[in-house]
């Protein structure tokens, strides 16, 4: 019989380590809770599955569910498009290349606070520059801390603001690695520009697209410090999406039991829709 | 189909070029005759792919003309010439089958769907693939995505002309040979004109009717394969084609006699009068060890089995001869005869002796 060499597992080792103590043993204790009630003295009382019924026939949590869907949706269908025609639009070759790129990497390089209290003074009626050109030149009634719809556009726009870069910046990864022989072929073969993007384009980017969405889908389902500091939520429950509930839930009124159900649902259902994404966008490749 | 003329074209990549040496492409005139097989031979970087992009309309010259049967294409863009063009590394479109991608071309100028299922089934019955035409073009290996791509440059039948960028690169050794007799072939079948571009003389010999062979930027002999081994009008061309290439030995012009150190060389013919640089070619196939002639001593000899090529040295000019039966040691000192008829003088380059006009 051959002999394994067994060593192997040392090396491996400190990453197990990392990996328990960073992921499996917090996600552990959130277990722990979801499935006991304390009033705190680390005193528990065993509750079963209650917290988890109880989540899942709330109203509430149903309400921010859905908001959540809605914000991802909307920002995945403008984000995508949207970087995929200012990836094509980008020069390939010369001058502006480095300048293309760096404007495109500076929103995501601004921390996640700092986006939200710049678009929330950003959009103030009376001193905000977006907000003064809406209401007192443009005359338009824009004030997304009393107005539902203008916060939902506000927190769309800033997040398309901040994140459309990455799609573009992958995208435009696959497309530079297209050599000019497939252009010029298609050239030859009278192909439209339509059919270019069709057969060449959207091929060769089908790869880091699925990454970008992928990204996008994930990070704007957990979607917290943004809205949290432009409209914490409002006006009333407009744009409480999912975690900034979850946060009301576990600290605001320390229900902690129910909270951690929440997180345990909300988990599953990021991980179910991404490996879904996954599943759907590279079904055709092993054929 | 078309016959192809240039008419004095001239490219440079720099914005404004000065001299001579800023063109890729240093003034180009000739006529590609219609349903002719051609081959654009020359070292890397000689300029042949340009010109090749210029006559597809992949790129604008910087001056001249290009003619397809008389009429100026010169401002055309590539779909609009009515060409096909087939490139170096396979090009073909990964999300389709086989049979898409060989009915692209066709599909994309509104050729109706019957036509195309008989052109397809037709090239892919040439080129050997009718069995691979439902699967994925992108799991094919790279000697079969090269021949779809070749498909698509032959599936149209009204095309101009068909041109091909040094094609064989990614192919195997043994599917090269095969490929380009195919190629061959599938010329002598559809008489289209055909421009093929290389740098592997053996190709270029093997399928071209002309081959033209460029230089730097210049085109240096039209000429058949024969032609073109027989009798260079450059020395470039004798050095690049033929395996060794001639020999190429300084001389001095005395009156209508070549002296190669100090000694007489008789020469094919006579040499028109004239100043400069001169130099002896022999290819190493008219070279003959002789019991009287040139002395020589022998640096190496390899057997390559059919023949032997043996290297002297004389004077400090190596000089190469292919052998056949036996061949002397290393060291020896040897005799070299050079075959009259086949002993031409070039000056400076270019052939300057005269076939069968007495010195």
């Amino acid at each position: 019989m051959r002999k394994v060499n067994q060593k192997g597992w040392f090396f491996v080792l400190p990453v197990l380590i990392l990996v328990a103590f960073n992921a499996l043993v917090p996600m552990m204790t959130v277990v722990n809770y979801s499935v006991q009630e304390t009033f705190g003295d680390n005193v528990f009382f065993w509750q079963g599955l209650d917290w988890f019924q109880q989540i899942l026939r709330s109203e509430r949590f149903h309400a921010a569910l859905g908001r959540q869907f809605l914000f991802t949706a909307m920002i995945l269908a403008i984000e995508v498009p949207l970087g995929v025609i200012i990836a094509l639009s980008m020069p390939r070759k010369g001058f502006w290349v480095p300048v293309c790129l760096v404007t495109m990497a500076l929103p995501m390089l601004i921390p996640w606070n700092v986006v939200g209290a710049m678009w929330n003074i950003f959009t103030l009626p009376d001193i905000g520059l977006l907000g003064y050109l809406m209401n007192h030149t443009l005359g338009i009634d824009y004030n997304m801390t009393q107005d539902p719809v203008a916060a939902w556009i506000t927190v769309i726009v800033m997040d398309v603001w901040h994140w459309t870069s990455l799609v573009v910046l992958l995208c435009y990864a696959g497309l530079v690695s297209i050599p000019d022989a497939y252009y010029q072929a298609a050239k030859i073969d009278g192909a439209s520009n339509w059919s270019v993007f069709r057969y060449i384009q959207l091929p060769k980017m089908k790869q880091v697209l699925t990454i970008a969405v992928l990204l996008r889908f994930m990070d704007s389902f957990n979607i917290y410090t943004e809205p949290f500091v432009l409209t914490g939520g409002g006006p009333g429950n407009s744009t409480t999406l999912l975690s900034i509930d979850l946060v009301k839930i576990a600290l605001g009124q320390f229900d902690l039991g129910p909270a951690a159900a929440m997180s345990l649902i909300y988990f599953a259902i990021t991980l179910f829709v991404s490996w879904l994404f996954y599943t759907l966008m590279t079904r055709n490749d092993a054929k | 189909m078309a016959k192809i003329t240039l008419d004095k074209l001239r490219h440079s990549y720099m914005g404004n070029p000065k001299g001579p040496e800023d063109y890729a492409l240093k003034e180009i005139n000739l006529d590609w005759q219609d349903g002719g097989a051609y081959a654009l031979l020359g070292p890397s970087g000689c300029g042949k792919s340009t010109l090749l992009n210029i006559i597809s309309g992949l790129l604008q010259p910087s001056e001249g003309r290009i003619l397809f049967d008389g009429e100026d294409v010169t401002g055309l863009p590539p779909d609009r010439r009515n060409i096909a063009q087939v490139f170096q590394f396979p090009v073909i479109y990964d999300t389709m089958t086989v049979y898409d991608n060989l009915a692209f071309p066709l599909r994309n100028r509104g050729v109706d769907e019957a036509r195309v299922a008989s052109r397809v089934a037709e090239i892919a019955a040439m080129l050997e693939v009718t069995e691979m035409l439902k699967t994925r073009a992108s799991n094919l290996s790279p000697d079969n995505k090269q021949k779809i791509s070749m498909g698509r440059g032959l599936v149209r039948d009204d095309v101009n002309v068909v041109m091909f960028d040094e094609p064989l690169t990614v192919i195997d050794p043994h599917l090269k040979w095969k490929l380009r007799s195919k190629l061959k072939e599938l010329h002598q079948r559809v008489k289209v004109t055909m421009i093929y571009v290389t740098h592997d003389q053996t190709e270029a010999l093997t399928f071209a009717d002309q081959v033209v062979v460029m230089q730097d930027g210049e085109i240096v002999q039209i000429g058949t394969p024969v032609e073109l081994f027989e009798r260079p009008a450059h020395t470039f061309v004798g050095h690049f084609i033929g395996s060794p290439g001639m020999n190429v030995l300084p001389a001095e012009l005395k009156g209508e006699t070549a002296f190669f150190n100090g000694a007489a060389v008789t020469l094919e013919g006579g040499v028109a009068p004239g100043a400069g640089r001169h130099e002896i070619g022999i290819r190493p196939e008219f070279v003959t060890l002789a019991a009287t002639g040139l002395p020589a001593t022998v640096r190496k000899v390899s057997d390559l089995g059919r023949h032997s090529v043996v290297e002297a040295i004389a004077g400090d000019t190596r000089i190469s001869a292919i052998v056949e039966g036996a061949v002397p040691g290393q060291g020896e000192t040897v005799h070299l005869a050079f075959r009259p008829d086949q002993t031409r003088l070039y000056r400076d380059g270019w052939i300057a002796s005269e076939k069968g006009r007495a010195a």
